[in-house]
């Protein structure tokens, strides 16, 4: 039996997703793009909350959330103006509220001054207009958290039913489905002939029988809806619900005008909406709304998409991983397979090799399902953002809306939760860095409030990610003085333009001549470039003086597989990244430099890179090859330190499964992790950045890195 | 004759150059013929490489050379031990399986103190047989590389 322990992380996990609604819900009010109903969402998830908090004792939450639910539910009933003073008190409720979730979770009781702060805010908002009956002293009791919403005294509805011909012919019969409905709660059935013609008219293409229910039950609308799921089609169906006080006697047809007029509730199940052009007279077959009505119906439906309750199901991130596991044997031995079958030269047989073709087309399919499980959409994160956004623009005073596209972009889960931090790292950067003050911009005839666009979509497999911002774009002179008096370039250095945007990322640059409280906390953009590094990722940054700065994260789809190119070390076969590389080249002798008895250097636009053979390195050969019979591979690290590597060959490009090696043996210098090549073999990954921090830290290469400052 | 009463247990008997060793049989997952390993670069000598177990990456480990033997030079009529220990599996190269035999508790002996010899830290009791012959029972623990240590 699960003990409370267990209710209470289910209801943390229900809050995170009512808090993310409640928070969509009052961006949406925000654009003004809402109706009651996203006011009612709001309002609902609050109130949830609050009874949910109040079954576990929770009662800072429950005070906090009832005060804001009152000021919602004033907004509801038109009592309050929703003026941008209201809504900023609200996004501000709406964040400490999640902060008092958080708390609750870590069983922090400490005071929140910030809390205090708005229920007296919302108390000014809520005015003389609260009544004081509504202090419920809330009474700890079990409930089952899913049962909420519809915690409700009995509904009514009124229920219109006029079968097609086809419904009969099917054999349903409709005296059976209202007997269907009786089980459900109390039935008031009126038979309406009104369309039925005169005998000499009659034909059976043509019933006019129709039947109006009035329906009482507490019952949720969806079980309503599936008394009636197997004739949809086939009926001419409506199920409004009706408010209490208006619903006594009032049996009357449901006009699809009057039907309209209750919006959010009324469900309707046919394709073709009962048109009052229609309701005269004797229907004809087949679908044929109005033209207004469809176009309202297509908003409604793709609202209702919007808003439908996701169909998911919750499931342990270990479980998943063992699956993608699995799949990377599968996706293994089908290499494998293919590779026995070639040996034997059986691939000529037409069966053989058709067989193979589905096995493979089938791997790769399910590689992808699997990872589509993992998979989650950017909107978390995003939803986050508006937050700091919110919170950076109060820290500096500024102006500052945030615009975000393709939240729907998805990536890898584990790559969304280790986004965050560089994300909100950047998006503080952007508002006190990126946006100029208000004066500067109102000088520079820009509006005063600035913009920070966040998107993200899918680019050639990769997931690409801006972070834009509308400001004065980075001061390069500025810039350039700051490297040269931190000794982080060479005076008098020729550096383009992307050159000096990227000093940005150098560890110890921090541009801003005062320290702000908000991003001047001495962690970096490299910082942001270090963590997105670790993800397998790049940034990149591009500026245009007066209109602002964007930077550009770009991610692979998943942390479990990664690009790398085939390389041959003697008789071993290593995998290096294909992130890292800048070139290959086969060296020519004119490039090449002797320096001392063993130093060899690449000369390479304009540059002097130190070579590193990997063979001798990992100690696979002895004597070091000759430099003119390998290949050189340049690659460079993240604090722009270059290195070129010598290996004998490389033989291929291609996606491998990600292992550790560190389970069941230990971390090995230079090496991230290893893979399964396709004959079966273990091959391992290099890990570039460490082979070139550790090489060029080696005597031999400073006196390298001394020449070519020289 | 493998039965299990108390005080008993079951152990795989393997050789290496001509002496007798085992392994309690509960840490043993698996045996299987020798395959090419992928080397480790900065490994100790013992440290053969890795192969892939279905696709978990296992360290094989040369028994002879950690016991001091020498480095073998594996052919096809070698096995690989797989054995189970502490959440990690690693192989251990032997030159044959021979056996599976049942042991009493009571029967092992402490190793005689033989200083210098390297085989002396891995082997943890000695169990001697009526017909002469001699088990020398392995330290698995011992044995391994240090997860911690090979990370330099």
């Amino acid at each position: 039996m699960p003990n409370a322990d267990d209710f209470l992380e289910l209801f943390f996990t229900e809050c995170d997703e009512l808090l993310d609604s409640v928070a969509t819900g009052l961006r949406a009010m925000d654009d003004g793009s809402y109706d009651m109903e996203t006011v009612h969402a709001v309002f609902r998830g609050v109130h949830s909350m609050k009874g949910g908090a109040a079954a576990f004792g929770l009662t800072a939450l429950v005070a906090f959330a009832h005060k804001f639910e009152t000021a919602l539910d004033l907004l509801r009933s038109n009592a309050l103006d929703l003026t941008p003073q209201v809504m900023a008190v609200f996004h501000r409720c709406s964040d400490c509220l999640a902060d008092l979730v958080e708390a609750a979770r870590r069983e922090d009781s400490s005071d929140h001054a910030q809390m205090q702060e708005l229920l007296d805010e919302l108390g000014k908002l809520i005015g003389s207009q609260e009544e004081p009956e509504d202090q419920i002293v809330f009474v700890p009791m079990a409930m089952n958290m899913s049962d909420i919403t519809p915690i409700l005294s009995q509904d009514s509805y009124a229920i219109s039913l006029q079968p097609d011909t086809d419904l009969y012919r099917t054999g349903n019969d409709p005296a059976a489905l209202i007997k269907a409905l009786e089980k459900l709660g109390t039935t008031h059935v009126t038979l309406n002939a009104d369309q039925v013609p005169v005998l000499a008219d009659w034909s059976r293409d043509q019933p006019g029988l129709k039947w109006d229910i009035d329906f009482r039950t507490d019952a949720p609308e969806h079980e309503i809806e599936s008394v009636f799921e197997f004739v949809e089609d086939c009926c001419k169906l409506s199920i409004t619900a009706v408010d209490q006080s208006e619903a006594q006697g009032d049996c009357d047809i449901i006009r699809p005008s009057a039907a309209a007029g209750h919006g959010p509730h009324e469900t309707r199940l046919t394709s073709d909406p009962v048109s009052a052009a229609d309701t005269g007279g004797p229907e004809t077959a087949g679908p044929r709304p109005a033209p207004g009505t469809e176009a309202r119906a297509q908003v409604s439906s793709a609202k209702a998409a919007e808003t439908a309750f996701n169909v998911t199901i919750r499931v342990g991130l270990d479980r998943v991983d063992r699956l993608m596991n699995m799949i990377g044997e599968l996706v293994i031995k089908e290499a494998m397979l293919t590779q026995v079958i070639q040996a034997a030269g059986l691939t000529k047989e037409p069966e053989v090799a058709g067989a193979l073709d589905g096995l493979r087309q089938l791997a790769g399919e399910i590689q992808e399902s699997v990872m589509a499980i993992r998979a989650q959409p950017l909107k978390q994160v995003f939803q986050r953002m508006h937050r700091i956004v919110r919170e950076a623009a109060d820290a500096t005073g500024k102006q500052v809306r945030v615009v975000t596209q393709g939240e729907q972009t998805e990536v890898d889960k584990t790559m969304i939760e280790r986004l965050i931090e560089p994300l909100t790292h950047m998006i503080r950067n952007s508002v006190d860095h990126g946006l100029e003050d208000a004066v500067t911009r109102q000088r520079n005839g820009k509006p005063l409030e600035g913009v920070i666009t966040l998107s993200a979509a899918h680019k050639s497999g990769r997931v690409q990610i801006e972070v834009s911002d509308d400001g004065g774009g980075i001061n390069r002179t500025r810039v350039r003085q700051i490297a040269e008096e931190k000794g982080l370039v060479t005076l008098g250095a020729s550096l383009t333009p992307g050159e000096i945007d990227s000093l940005l990322f150098l560890p110890g640059f921090s541009s801003k001549t005062e320290v702000s409280a908000l991003s001047g906390r001495g962690v970096g953009l490299d910082v942001v470039r270090r963590e997105i590094t670790a993800l397998g990722g790049r940034v990149m940054i591009s500026s245009s003086e007066g209109n602002g700065t964007t930077f550009t994260i770009t991610l692979p789809l998943t942390l479990a597989v990664l690009e790398g190119m085939l390389i041959q070390l003697n008789d071993q076969t290593m995998i290096l990244p294909i992130t890292a590389v800048l070139e290959t080249l086969r060296p020519d002798q004119a490039t090449l430099c002797r320096i001392g008895r063993s130093g060899r250097a690449l000369q390479n636009r304009g540059e002097l890179i130190p070579i590193l053979d990997l063979a001798c390195h990992f100690g696979v050969r002895q004597e070091p090859a000759r430099v003119e019979d390998s290949v050189l591979i340049v690659v460079e690290a993240d604090n722009r330190k270059r290195a070129a590597f010598q290996v004998d060959a490389i033989f291929d490009q291609r996606q491998v499964v990600i292992k550790s090696l560190e389970e069941n043996y230990g971390r090995v210098p230079g090496v991230s992790a290893a893979t399964i090549l396709g004959d079966g073999k273990i091959a391992l990954i290099i890990d570039p950045e460490e082979l070139i921090q550790t090489s060029t830290s080696d005597p031999n290469r400073e006196r390298i890195a001394l020449v070519a400052n020289g | 004759m493998i039965h299990n009463t108390l005080g008993k247990h079951d152990v795989v008997v393997f050789k290496l150059a001509d002496q007798d060793f085992c392994i309690n049989i509960g840490l043993v997952r698996e045996i299987r013929g020798w395959s090419p390993t992928t080397m480790l670069p900065h490994a100790p000598d013992y440290v053969r490489g890795v192969i892939n177990l279905r696709g978990s990456v296992v360290t094989v480990v040369d028994l002879s050379a950690r016991l001091g033997f020498g480095k073998s030079e594996p052919t096809h009529r070698h096995v690989v031990i797989i054995a189970m220990h502490e959440g990690r599996i690693v192989g251990l190269l032997a030159d044959l399986v021979s056996d599976i035999v049942s042991i009493s508790d009571d029967s092992i002996q402490a190793v005689p103190d033989i200083a210098a010899d390297p085989s002396q830290e891995f082997i943890s009791g000695m169990i001697t047989f009526e017909d002469g012959r001699i088990l020398r029972k392995i330290d698995l623990e011992q044995l391994l590389p240090d997860p911690a240590r090979t990370g330099n």
